[in-house]
């Protein structure tokens, strides 16, 4: 290894050639401040245009001020990263920046977790000597998504997690100069575009200027209506994370305060995501033994490798971009919506209650489980079978507007029998976990044998793509992991070309999986916060008794009073869905 | 987004100039500048086609035609008017004969009359400054133009 000597701030410091300043200063604990940078280790995602300027600092004989995320360290390099010239061009950066953002911070939905308020601060600005033009543009109202591109300050990281880490590629750079924006093809709404509503673009943004669509005043609207039954899931991702709203440290469980908070909130009945996710399992599981007996039985026209199709940001990307492939993934609905068919029909059944008179409030780590539940062909009569889904950061606001005191709240449990979950569920969260949790059943189904052990660490990790093969009591099954929709392009692409050996590939669009979904509080850039959630995830799944979903004695009644069987015609009807191609009239 | 057929010829032709070359998304820029030699200008039907040929992401393409002025999305008039408005003929009064052309054919930069037959653009040097200012219509060069001049121009296309 090649390396460079330099000094940074009188302190000696020895990197790798290549090494960024940005980067060699944080090896001496010296956080140089950046706006637009932004770099999640592990994933593929790097934001480095070098537009912002904030991290400039002084290279001693250099007679500019030097990025410091662009740079890269030299011999003999004497770098001060605190000078007043350092200090005042910053400020002035700042105060230029500043110049063109509304001043809007107090109703700014963003307010507190925005990264150009907490520079401001930090930097000290109290007036912008630069007076002038303000840009304008129309804002963009999709079901999930809100785009208000006045507080776009061009840093370009949505871009970079659309383009380059989703390849969904709806996002660009358009005009130039003051004119210059992000936005999609033609500045069409992103409802028009490709858009898979993964949300990782709001994910990333430092500003206001990409937020979600906020459903917590018609959630709160359905609770003080009398007439309505309202009943709140909680998908697995959530309790791994909202804690990190109230203070607490990243990777803290907060199931059973969540579970107090949204009964204090007035939900009727708290209910858990996870029982629709072992009944996913039980369908999808089912369905995958279906087409691998097919395969072993000779049948040349089964579909393999079956792909999961828990996740609608996935569904979206596929419908879109993989038109030809819609008969690859199972027909098992994701859990949320799963979720919403059983209440609004074997819950509501048993309640004595009209489908119309029941909410169905669904909380997620996402942005694009409210588009789905928009879905046409989720909906009865044009009533959804899931009404509102909100986010993680809403159910956090939601709290605090109930004026709720999270952290001395009681640990409660989930009612039932629609929150009765098993370990298998709970790992839905995580990049893997889908497809354990399947394995967990698929194996004991077919083999009619009990597991020695149910944890499967080679289905674990957070490399975008994995893959492991599993034995079945001799029988070898291939598993495909991917996540983040540009590594589950390569997978599809392989599959296109006949190039796959899988026989079940789990996708999840985010990176990390749900724990990194686009409705989670915002990570800041900071990639350990996804590795302290799933570490939660796993270990609420290893507290769990039942650790496998056709063990779930909820699932089990509900099958014997109402489904009948997996994969059955109730089922069927139910738990099944199909895909639709589409690709714009621009890709065809 | 207006809905507008493309003559099938061209789409062919197109469809060559993508072949020639070999569908590099990193030949994006000659395509589209071939492309609008075609078309005369870029609609968001020719940006779809190159994108697909290119197997680039849309809003890439219209990105890229939107940071170029070069690039146009407005159908050119039949006498395409351009107003070199590099650094000699700036200094040399292109503004005003650039403000002439658009006062008296009461257009805007980048539009055309509503008669299709002029379109007033800007160009950046078309190195031949020791004619400036410089303007061009169609593929005729006009050297050393004045304001004074700009009427008896747009005249000798006025038949």
């Amino acid at each position: 290894m090649e390396t460079v000597q330099l000094i940074i701030d009188n302190k000696e410091v020895v990197v790798e050639k290549g090494t960024t300043i940005l980067e060699a200063a944080k090896t001496i604990g010296i956080d140089i401040p950046t706006l637009c940078y932004m770099k999640l280790e592990d994933t593929n995602f790097e934001n480095k245009p070098g537009g912002c300027r904030v991290c400039v600092v002084e290279v001693e004989g250099r007679r500019n001020l030097a990025p410091a995320c662009k740079s890269e360290c030299t011999a003999g390099m004497n770098i001060n990263t605190h000078s007043v010239r350092v200090v005042n061009a910053r400020r002035t950066v700042m105060e230029l920046i500043l110049s063109d953002h509304p001043f809007e911070c107090l109703v700014c939905a963003k307010s507190g977790n925005c990264e150009l308020q907490s520079l401001a601060q930090k930097l000290g600005i109290r007036d912008i000597a630069y007076k002038g033009e303000q840009s304008h543009y129309k804002s963009d109202q999709s079901p999930a998504i809100i785009r208000e591109m006045d507080k776009c300050i061009m840093c370009r990281r949505c871009e970079t997690a659309c383009t380059e880490v989703q390849t969904v590629g709806v996002l660009s750079a358009i005009n130039r100069g003051f004119e210059s924006v992000v936005a999609t093809a033609f500045e069409m709404d992103l409802d028009h575009s490709s858009c898979t509503f993964c949300g990782q673009c709001v994910a990333v943004c430092p500003t206001g200027a990409l937020t979600e669509r906020d459903s917590t005043r018609e959630v709160m609207d359905a609770i003080v209506n009398p007439t309505k039954t309202v009943i709140v899931n909680t998908a697995p991702a959530v309790r791994a994370a909202l804690g990190e709203e109230f203070g607490m440290p990243a990777g803290t469980l907060v199931t059973g305060k969540m579970v107090s908070a949204l009964r204090k909130i007035g939900f009727n009945y708290v209910f858990d995501t996870d029982f629709a996710a072992d009944l996913t399992i039980m369908e999808e599981g089912t369905e995958l033994l279906g087409r691998l007996g097919k395969h072993l039985a000779g049948d040349k026209d089964v579909k393999l490798p079956m792909l999961t199709s828990c996740c609608p940001g996935w569904v979206s990307f596929f419908e879109h971009q993989f038109p030809d492939m819609l008969d690859i993934p199972s027909t098992a609905k994701s859990p949320q919506q799963m979720f919403g068919a059983i209440a609004k029909t074997y819950f509501a059944d048993k309640l004595g209650i009209k489908r119309e008179d029941m909410v169905v409030v669904s909380v997620m780590p996402c942005l694009a489980k409210k588009y789905e539940c928009s879905r046409d062909e989720f909906k009865v009569d044009g009533n959804p079978d899931v009404d509102l889904s909100i986010s993680t950061r809403e159910l956090a606001q939601m709290i605090k507007n109930f004026n709720i005191n999270f952290d001395a709240l009681e640990e409660d449990e989930f009612d039932k029998p629609m929150g009765e979950s098993t370990g298998a569920s709970v790992i839905f969260g995580t990049t893997g976990g889908v497809i354990e949790a399947a394995v967990r059943t698929a194996y004991e189904v077919h083999t009619k044998k009990t597991l020695e052990r149910v944890d499967f660490k080679e289905l674990r990790g957070m490399e975008g793509i994995r893959s492991a093969t599993i034995d079945f009591d001799g029988l070898p099954i291939n598993i495909g992991i991917a996540h983040g929709l540009g590594n589950a392009r390569k997978l599809l692409e392989d599959i296109r070309a006949g190039k796959s050996q899988f026989h079940a590939i789990e996708i999840m669009a985010c990176p990390g999986g749900c724990i990194g979904g686009g409705g989670q509080p915002y990570h800041h850039g900071k990639i350990e916060v996804l590795k302290k959630r799933q570490a939660a995830i796993y270990s609420e799944d290893e507290k769990k008794v039942i650790r496998k979903s056709h063990e779930n004695p909820d699932i089990k009644k509900l099958y014997a009073e109402f489904l009948g069987e997996p994969c059955g015609h109730k089922s069927h009807e139910l738990l099944h869905t199909h895909y639709y191609n589409k690709q714009k009239k621009s890709e065809l | 987004m207006a809905n507008i057929k493309l003559p099938a010829h061209k789409v062919e032709e197109l469809k060559e100039v993508c072949k020639q070359f070999d569908h590099q998304g990193s030949e994006l820029i000659n395509v589209l500048h071939a492309a609008q030699g075609l078309f005369g200008y870029l609609p968001a039907e020719v940006q779809e086609l190159v994108a697909n040929e290119l197997n680039l992401p849309l809003a890439h393409v219209y990105g890229v035609v939107t940071f170029y002025s070069f690039f146009s999305m407005t159908p050119k008039g039949e006498f395409p008017i351009s107003i070199c408005m590099g650094t000699a003929c700036y200094v040399r009064g292109a503004e005003k004969v650039l403000d002439e052309f658009k006062r008296l054919l009461n257009v805007k930069v980048g539009e055309t009359t509503p008669d299709g037959k002029y379109s007033v653009s800007c160009l950046r040097c078309v190195g031949a400054c020791g004619l400036a200012p410089v303007v061009t219509v169609g593929e005729k060069v006009y050297g050393r133009v004045t304001a004074d001049d700009v009427k008896g121009i747009i005249a000798e296309y006025n038949s």
